[in-house]
């Protein structure tokens, strides 16, 4: 249970940075009065989105941390087989990293109200996804072409397992993209809006990028080595 | 007397918030079927929680006729047994009292005791409720399916859960508990960003994280929980899905059922469990914070008396939180683990005792000179103190290994879980409603069938549990569907189960009481007016009672003090509102 609990350590420390900022060493019973600075935000929604999203995206982060802890403690039992990595993963991840990156471009255009460079950087975006969707269906193709069955093998399991929730994360997020293509094209949102959207899709796409890259490095075997080289510094 | 620096004491400006924010509704439909208002989309939750929680409550009246006088009931075969006992659990456990703390009183309170006029994302907290739903018909379905539900013990323990020696484990039974907790899983994520994100961006003018009620405290501190804990389950789900339906081999070793080898090999049965308890423990306190926030408030509004260390309590409530996650395997003593691994879960479950202890001593301390009103909500309330600190007790018996090892599958753990989750959170729950019913429906509940409710579910819930340490140190085996003959059994243990079942049956008879009361009072019940206890706390501040969509007509509310101003000397009422601007100097003020 390693994973979950390092990365709820790291919550725990955001967690405490964040109340010792919100005052818990207040004695409320002895304060009257609203404080000249108290913090209302003047766009509410806009506000509550982003924190949802971060919010979210602990939550998201649970669900793959729990699944890299399963990964982990099953990986030890004896009749583990490695599953070989196809090489059309590394294409899919070049081309998740730049739908990442084509969206930060939207993310700046907006900033910027450059509305073409907008436009072009969000269906980079999503047609980069996509190809990493298709891509990643490939790649089951293949495995299941050279007999890495699912119930073959709980190596093999948990590679569709972990791709497929990946990809189910990133389809969502494709939903919100699609969202926000629309409004980018036919208008009828404040730029503020259309801004806070591409924002959001810009961080998400961020974070599934790093979600991946963890699986790949487990996936591939590098964590396992990087954990081992760690153990042997510190034993 | 401490500095506080405050850049303006006196009248604010009033918050000025456009009313175009909300989505009105305009017809009976949006009203009251598919609204978006936080308050209705609460009542819907209570009132599915409520009814799954009567379907369980005859389910372990079933579970007790058959351990009370076995053989009479023949229609109770082993399988019905343990198919009673399984929904029994997680009906209570997830559909209940998660959907009605955080779905229920969550939406409810959290709007209204912030200061806000809704959730931030209505539409998704919408759907919250209607994704539930669909998890408990998907649930209950499983009644109606063929071979019936799944017998599996509601820990779902594979391999057994998934095999045909087990009623569901090869029929839809299962499958459909699996999937119904995903769903659920997937409908409570969406309610529960809600109320964080509430609580986060939210709050009213002047309200400081410090000035919450406890309530809302609580509540926040277990949904944040649930939102982190919730994804082991839904982990431990999926693969038990694949297991049991694509012939995976996460959970199942290799195994040999009826004389025939199954094609499976390797799995760990023991990762299931870390999954499930890495889940389960932390929903210990998903169902016991929002009830420490809750009766923290009963208390202190019932004795008119401000809480007794309010910080401490909120860093218990935090304390207890980040705490929860590191015990889990102290329900796996017995499974089979490295010693020193029990040495250190024994350790961290006994340090939680410590913020626990906290909470408890500041209930007394709050109460203590108080001027204490015995109304229902307040007795239900006392109640779970006591309810609690016994079955508290009884848990520093089974968090020591030594001491689990043998007690482990014996009555004394069923003793103990229903005593500290199961009893003292459901008094909570009823104070509760007795508490904020009037707020709901402008009515008061009436007070001598509370009464009588509450006098029966409280002592007949000693009678039911109390004995059952006895059996359990007697060593009568839990999960058994009956005992047969066995020598270290005396005749006296079957008495004592007789009586355990008659006072169960009187226990559920007497929730008719409640039900009707809750029925009953919509029509005929004392109009209450907009704050009957006489209570700080913003929700009681409300223009309109019951509140409307939007809850504050024109003006936001501004808060200038925290939420326990009982009783304050030199104040003209024994109770300052929240929103009430300083009159009354800060200094000199000492109280607590």
């Amino acid at each position: 249970m390693g994973s979950i609990l390092v990365f709820l350590t790291a919550l725990l420390v955001v967690a405490i940075w964040w109340l010792s900022r919100q005052g818990v060493m207040a004695k409320p019973w002895l304060e009257q009065g609203v404080a000249a600075d108290f913090p209302v935000p003047d766009n509410l929604s806009s506000a509550a989105a982003r924190t949802g999203l971060a919010v979210f995206l602990a939550v998201v982060g649970s669900l793959f941390a729990l699944f890299l802890s399963a990964y982990a403690l099953r990986m030890q039992l004896p009749d583990w087989r490695d599953v070989p990595l196809p090489g059309i993963l590394w294409l899919n991840t070049g081309m998740l990293a730049l739908s990442s990156v084509a969206l930060q471009g939207a993310r700046k255009a907006a900033r910027d109200g450059e509305d073409d460079a907008l436009k072009l950087g969000l269906l980079a975006a999503g047609v980069t996804a996509l190809a990493f969707l298709s891509g990643q269906l490939l790649a089951w193709r293949q495995l299941t072409a050279e007999g890495y069955f699912l119930a073959s093998n709980s190596a093999n399991a948990f590679f569709y397992v972990l791709t497929g929730l990946h990809g189910l994360h990133l389809l969502g997020g494709l939903i919100a993209l699609a969202r926000t293509i629309v409004k980018a094209w036919r208008g009828g949102t404040t730029p503020e809006g259309l801004r806070l959207s591409v924002g959001l899709c810009a961080t998400y796409w961020h974070f599934m990028l790093f979600v991946w890259l963890v699986l790949l490095s487990v996936l591939a075997g590098w964590a396992a080595d990087v954990i081992d080289i760690c153990r042997q510094i510190l034993s | 007397m401490v500095d506080v620096p405050l850049g303006h004491v006196g009248p604010a400006h009033t918050a000025d918030v456009e009313d175009v924010e909300l989505y009105h509704p305009h017809s009976w439909v949006t009203k009251y079927v598919f609204s978006q208002d936080a308050k209705v989309i609460a009542i819907q939750y209570s009132l599915t929680a409520l009814t799954v929680g009567l379907i369980a409550l005859v389910l372990s009246w079933l579970m007790r006729l058959q351990l009370g006088f076995p053989g009479v009931f023949t229609f109770i075969d082993a399988n019905a047994y343990y198919q009673f006992i399984t929904m029994h659990g997680m009906m209570m456990v997830v559909y209940v009292l998660t959907a009605l703390f955080l779905g229920g009183f969550g939406n409810y309170l959290i709007p209204l005791m912030v200061g806000a006029r809704d959730m931030v994302f209505p539409y998704v907290n919408m759907l919250s409720f209607w994704v539930y739903l669909l998890a408990v018909l998907i649930l209950v379905a499983s009644f109606f399916a063929p071979g019936g539900p799944t017998g599996a013990g509601w820990t779902l323990y594979p391999p057994q859960a998934i095999l045909s020696g087990t009623p569901g484990g090869q029929d839809w039974g299962i499958i459909l508990m699996l999937v119904s907790l995903m769903v659920f899983i997937i409908g409570f994520t969406m309610g529960g960003l809600n109320y964080v994100v509430t609580v986060l961006q939210a709050r009213a003018r002047g309200m400081t994280l410090m000035r919450m009620p406890l309530t809302v405290w609580g509540i926040f501190t277990a949904s944040f929980m649930a939102l982190l804990a919730f994804p082991a389950l839904f982990v431990g789900a999926v693969m038990m899905l694949f297991d049991r339906a694509l012939g995976t081999s996460f959970f199942m070793p290799a195994i040999v059922e009826m004389g025939q080898a199954l094609d499976r090999s390797g799995g760990s049965p023991l990762l299931f469990q870390h999954l499930f308890w890495f889940f389960g423990h932390p929903e210990v306190y998903i169902v016991a914070l929002p009830a420490f926030g809750i009766v923290s408030d009963l208390i202190s509004t019932h004795a008119r008396r401000n809480i007794f260390g309010y910080r401490m309590m909120v860093w218990a409530l935090l304390a207890i939180g980040a705490l929860s996650f590191i015990v889990w395997a102290h329900h796996m003593y017995v499974s089979g683990m490295n010693p020193y691994f029990g040495f250190f879960f024994a350790t961290t479950t006994l340090i939680i005792a410590i913020p626990t202890a906290i909470k408890v001593y500041n209930w007394i301390l709050t109460l203590w000179r108080g001027n204490i009103h015995l109304n229902v909500p307040m007795l239900f309330a006392l109640a779970f103190i006591v309810t609690f600190l016994n079955g508290g007790l009884t848990g520093l018996f089974l968090g020591n290994v030594v001491v689990d090892v043998p007690l482990s599958d014996t009555m004394f753990v069923v003793a103990h879980f229903h005593m500290v989750m199961g009893v003292a959170p459901i008094l909570v729950i009823f104070g509760a409603i007795y508490h904020w019913y009037p707020k709901v429906t402008g009515r008061m509940l009436n007070d001598t069938l509370g009464k009588l409710h509450f006098w029966v579910t409280f002592l007949g819930a000693y009678a039911i549990f109390f004995p059952m340490h006895y059996l359990g140190l007697m060593g009568i085996p839990r999960r058994y569907y009956e005992m047969g003959e066995m020598t270290f059994v005396p005749p006296s243990t079957h008495t004592l189960n007789a009586f355990i079942t008659i006072a169960a049956l009187v226990v559920g008879a007497a929730q008719l009481v409640f039900v009707f009361n809750l029925f009953w009072s919509l029509r005929h019940g004392r109009a209450s007016g907009g704050n009957p206890w006489r209570a700080t706390t913003l929700e009681w501040q409300t223009p309109e009672t019951p509140p409307p969509h939007g809850n504050w007509g024109k003006d936001l509310p501004v808060v200038y003090r925290w939420a326990y101003d009982y009783s304050v000397p030199g104040a003209a009422e024994d109770y300052i509102p929240q929103n009430q601007p300083g009159a009354h100097p800060a200094t000199g003020m000492s109280h607590g």
